[in-house]
C-alpha cells in the first residue's frame, strides 16, 4: 500500500482507525505521517458510507483503498459494493469505471467468536463485476494488492487474520505484481489435486508434505483470485491427477468449493478417478468463541491430511 | 403542501422576487423548459398506458425544483447525481427529447446505459449526470465521494445530489451528510420532498416538520424552499453553490414539491391518496405559477406561450416517432462491460 500511495497520488486510504491508530491490525501504521490526513482518512463508524464514498471517489478519477475493519462488519456495504459498484460498468455500458479496493481482514482461528471470525467470500464471489482476491502468502499479498490498486474494476481484498502473524515469507523490496485472476500451483503432485485459498493453503501444504512419506503425491492449487476464477489451472491440475479435494474454512453449503466442484464436473469429468470432495467449515452460522468449539469449526493440517488420504485411497 | 418559508409566491412580481442575476428572458427560457418537460412527461405516461413504455416515474409537479436548481449550477463541470424522477434535471442539462424517448422505449442508441437500465439511469458523462441505480438513497454517499475527489484535487466543482423525502430516511443519507459535514465537502443535498414515499405520507416518515431541520445535526445549513417557485429554488441552490465553492461546505436544500401522479406507472395512488388532495396540489402547479408571474410583468404573451406549447408538442411528436421506429439494441454486446478488459462473466482469464 505504501508503495502504491507513493507511486500514484490518486490512491488514498479511507476507513475506521486507519489514521493515527494505523489500523487495528497496523496495516496503515505510519501512513498518516508519510501521506497526511488528506490521503489517510479516518471515518466515522459507518461502513456503508465508507464504501459509498469510496465508490463516488473512484468514479471521479481517484483510486481509493477502503478498509472495512473486520469482514464481519462488511454487511452494511453490501448495497454499495455489490448492488452498486459491481454493476456500475455494466449499468452504464462502460461509461463508468470503479477502480476501488475494499480491504478487509476475515477468517477465524483467532478467538474472534461469531462476529470477528467470519468468511465472506462466497457472497461477493457470486457477483460478476466484482473481483475477489484472497492471498495466502506475504509475497502474493503484496503483488496482488498492487494489481488490485491498479485494476480498473472493484476488488474485494480478503486478508486472513491468522496469516498476519502465523505466516512469514520473503517479500522482495523491488517492484513486482501478481496478476489478478491467476491461480498458482504451490506444490506439484501427481495423485490428487488439493484446491484451496487463504490460510488453508498453508495447512494444505503442510498436509501434502506430511503425506509424501506415505507415497501420496498431492498437488496444492492456490486459487488466489476467487472471482473471476482461474478455471484453466484448476481443470488442468485435475486432468493430470484425476482426483480433486477442495478445502476452505468457510462453511460448506453455497461456498466457493461448490463452484470449483461444478467447474471440475463440467470440464474434467472424463478424467476423474473419484468423487469431487469438499472439506469445508461446518454449516453453523458462524465460528464459536470457546477454544474447543472454535477448534471443532476450524480445519487443520490433520483433518486435511486425513481427507487427502481417504480420497487418494479411493 | 406549502413551502416552509411561509411566503405566498403566486402573486409576487418579478421586480421583488427575481434574483438579480436572472433576467426576465432567463425566466422565460426556464418556463419554456418546463413546458417541454411537462409535454414530454405527459407523452411518456400515455406511452406507458399504450403498453410502449414499460415504466415511468413522472416528474410532473417537480419541474420548478429541478430546473431552478440546475440553473444555479455550472453545466459541464459540476456533477449531478440524479434521482429516478428527474426528467427535468436531465432535460435542462441538455438531454434531448429524442434521447429521452429512446431511454423510455429501451431502444438502440439509448445514451445512459445502452437500454440496460430503467429509463434515465446510468451515466451521461458529457452532462455530468449519473444515476447508477434506483435503490433509494445509494446515490447520496456516492455524491459525497465525488465531492471528496473534487476537494482532494483542488477542483472548483460542486456536486448536487437529488433524492426524495423517502430516501431521507435511509442510513446512507445520514452517513453521507455526516461525513460531508465533517469534511466540509462541496456538495448540495437537494431533497425533492413531495410528501410521499410511494404511499407512506410524511407524518409516517419523520417526527419532525422538515428534512432540512436535520441539517443542524450535521453542521450545515438546511433551508426549506417552495419547490414550485422556480426563483426561490434558484436562489437557495445558488447560495448553497456559493458556500460549496468558497470552501464553507455542504448545504441541505429541501424543495417542497408536489407529486401529481402515482409513484410510478405501476402504482395506484387511489388506494392511499384522496382525489381532493391532488386537486388542491394542482393549484400549486409550478408551470401555472411561473406563467402568471411572467404574464403579470409582460414578459410572456399568450402567443409566445402557445408557441412554446406547439414547439414542445412538435419536438415530442418527432422524438416519439424517432424512438418508435428505432430498433431495439442488438444482443451482440450482451456480455460487454462486465469488467474493464478481457474478462467476461464465467470465462477464464
Amino acid at each position: 500500500m505504501r508503495e502504491e500511495l507513493a507511486r500514484d497520488e490518486r490512491v488514498f486510504v479511507i476507513g475506521e482507525d486507519v489514521g493515527r491508530r494505523g489500523g487495528v491490525f497496523l496495516a496503515t501504521d505510519g501512513f498518516i505521517d508519510e501521506f497526511g490526513e488528506d490521503r489517510i482518512i479516518d471515518t466515522p463508524l459507518a461502513e456503508s458510507s465508507i464504501a459509498g464514498i469510496a465508490l463516488g471517489a473512484a468514479m471521479n478519477g481517484m483510486r481509493p483503498i477502503c478498509e472495512i475493519q473486520f469482514a464481519d462488519f462488511i454487511w452494511p456495504t453490501f448495497n454499495q459494493l455489490l448492488g452498486e459498484a459491481a454493476r456500475a460498468r455494466y449499468g452504464t455500458e462502460g461509461k463508468i469505471s470503479v477502480p476501488l479496493v475494499a480491504r478487509t481482514p476475515y477468517g477465524g482461528g483467532v478467538r474472534g467468536g461469531l462476529y470477528h471470525s467470519q468468511s465472506v467470500e462466497a457472497f461477493f464471489s457470486h457477483s460478476p463485476g466484482l473481483k475477489v482476491v484472497a492471498p495466502a502468502t506475504p509475497y502474493d499479498a503484496k503483488g496482488l494488492l498492487k494489481s488490485a490498486v491498479r485494476d480498473d474494476d472493484p476488488v474485494i481484498f480478503l486478508e486472513h487474520k491468522r496469516t498476519y502473524r502465523l505466516v512469514r515469507g520473503e517479500v522482495p523490496d523491488e517492484e513486482y505484481t501478481v496478476p489478478l485472476g491467476e491461480a498458482e500451483v504451490k506444490i506439484k503432485g501427481e495423485h490428487i489435486s488439493v484446491i484451496t485459498y487463504g490460510l488453508m493453503v498453508h495447512h494444505c501444504i503442510e498436509a501434502a508434505r506430511s503425506l509424501a512419506g506415505e507415497g501420496i503425491s498431492a498437488e496444492v492449487v492456490d486459487l488466489r483470485t476467487l472471482a473471476p476464477m482461474d478455471r484453466g489451472t484448476v481443470v488442468s491440475s485435475v486432468k493430470k491427477t484425476g482426483k480433486a479435494l477442495i478445502v476452505h474454512e468457510d462453511t460448506k453449503t453455497g461456498g466457493v468449493g461448490g463452484e470449483v466442484s461444478a467447474v471440475i464436473a463440467e470440464e474434467a469429468f472424463d478424467y476423474l478417478d473419484g468423487p469431487v470432495v469438499r472439506l469445508a467449515g461446518p454449516d453453523v452460522p458462524a465460528m464459536p468463541f470457546s477454544p474447543p468449539l472454535e477448534a471443532k469449526f476450524m480445519l487443520d493440517t490433520d483433518k486435511i491430511a486425513e481427507a487427502i488420504r481417504k480420497l487418494a485411497d479411493y | 403542501m406549502a413551502g416552509g418559508d411561509g411566503e405566498s409566491n403566486t402573486t409576487m412580481s418579478l421586480d421583488r422576487s427575481t434574483p438579480a442575476d436572472l433576467s426576465p428572458d432567463d425566466l422565460v427560457e426556464m418556463y419554456r423548459q418546463m413546458v417541454l418537460c411537462r409535454t414530454l412527461d405527459e407523452r411518456l405516461w400515455m406511452l406507458n398506458r399504450q403498453g410502449k413504455a414499460a415504466i415511468v416515474a413522472s416528474a410532473q409537479g417537480h419541474e420548478a425544483g429541478q430546473i431552478g436548481s440546475v440553473r444555479a449550477l455550472r453545466v459541464g463541470s459540476d456533477h449531478f447525481y440524479t434521482n429516478y424522477r428527474d426528467l427535468a434535471v436531465l432535460l435542462s442539462l441538455g438531454m434531448t427529447p429524442r434521447e429521452v424517448l429512446l431511454s423510455f422505449l429501451a431502444k438502440d442508441g439509448e445514451r445512459m446505459s445502452g437500454a440496460r437500465q430503467f429509463p434515465l439511469h446510468g451515466a451521461y458523462p458529457e452532462l455530468g449526470a449519473i444515476n447508477l441505480s434506483n435503490v433509494v438513497g445509494t446515490q447520496i454517499p456516492q455524491a459525497v465521494g465525488a465531492a471528496l475527489a473534487a476537494k482532494m484535487r483542488g477542483e472548483d466543482t460542486v456536486v448536487i445530489v437529488y433524492f426524495g423525502d423517502g430516501a431521507s430516511s435511509t442510513g446512507d443519507c445520514h452517513e453521507a451528510m455526516n461525513f460531508a459535514g465533517i469534511h466540509r465537502l462541496p456538495v448540495i443535498f437537494f431533497c425533492e420532498n413531495n410528501g410521499y414515499a410511494i404511499s407512506v405520507p410524511r407524518k409516517l416518515q419523520m417526527a419532525v416538520d422538515s428534512v432540512a431541520s436535520r441539517a443542524q445535526g450535521y453542521g450545515m445549513p438546511g433551508i426549506v424552499v417552495d419547490g414550485c417557485n422556480i426563483t426561490a429554488v434558484y436562489e437557495a441552490t445558488s447560495e448553497a453553490a456559493r458556500r460549496a465553492r468558497s470552501g464553507l461546505g455542504p448545504s441541505l436544500v429541501e424543495a417542497m414539491v408536489e407529486r401529481y401522479l402515482p409513484h410510478t406507472s405501476d402504482d395506484d395512488d387511489r388506494r392511499y391518496r384522496a382525489a381532493e388532495e391532488i386537486e388542491e396540489a394542482r393549484k400549486r402547479d409550478p408551470l401555472k405559477i411561473l406563467k402568471e408571474r411572467l404574464e403579470e410583468v409582460g414578459a410572456l404573451s399568450e402567443t409566445t406561450d402557445q408557441q412554446f406549447h406547439a414547439d414542445a408538442k412538435s419536438q415530442v411528436d418527432d422524438a416519439t416517432q424517432f424512438a418508435e421506429s428505432a430498433p431495439y439494441p442488438s444482443v451482440d454486446g450482451f456480455y460487454d462491460h462486465v469488467y474493464a478488459t478481457g474478462l467476461r462473466s464465467g470465462q477464464s482469464p
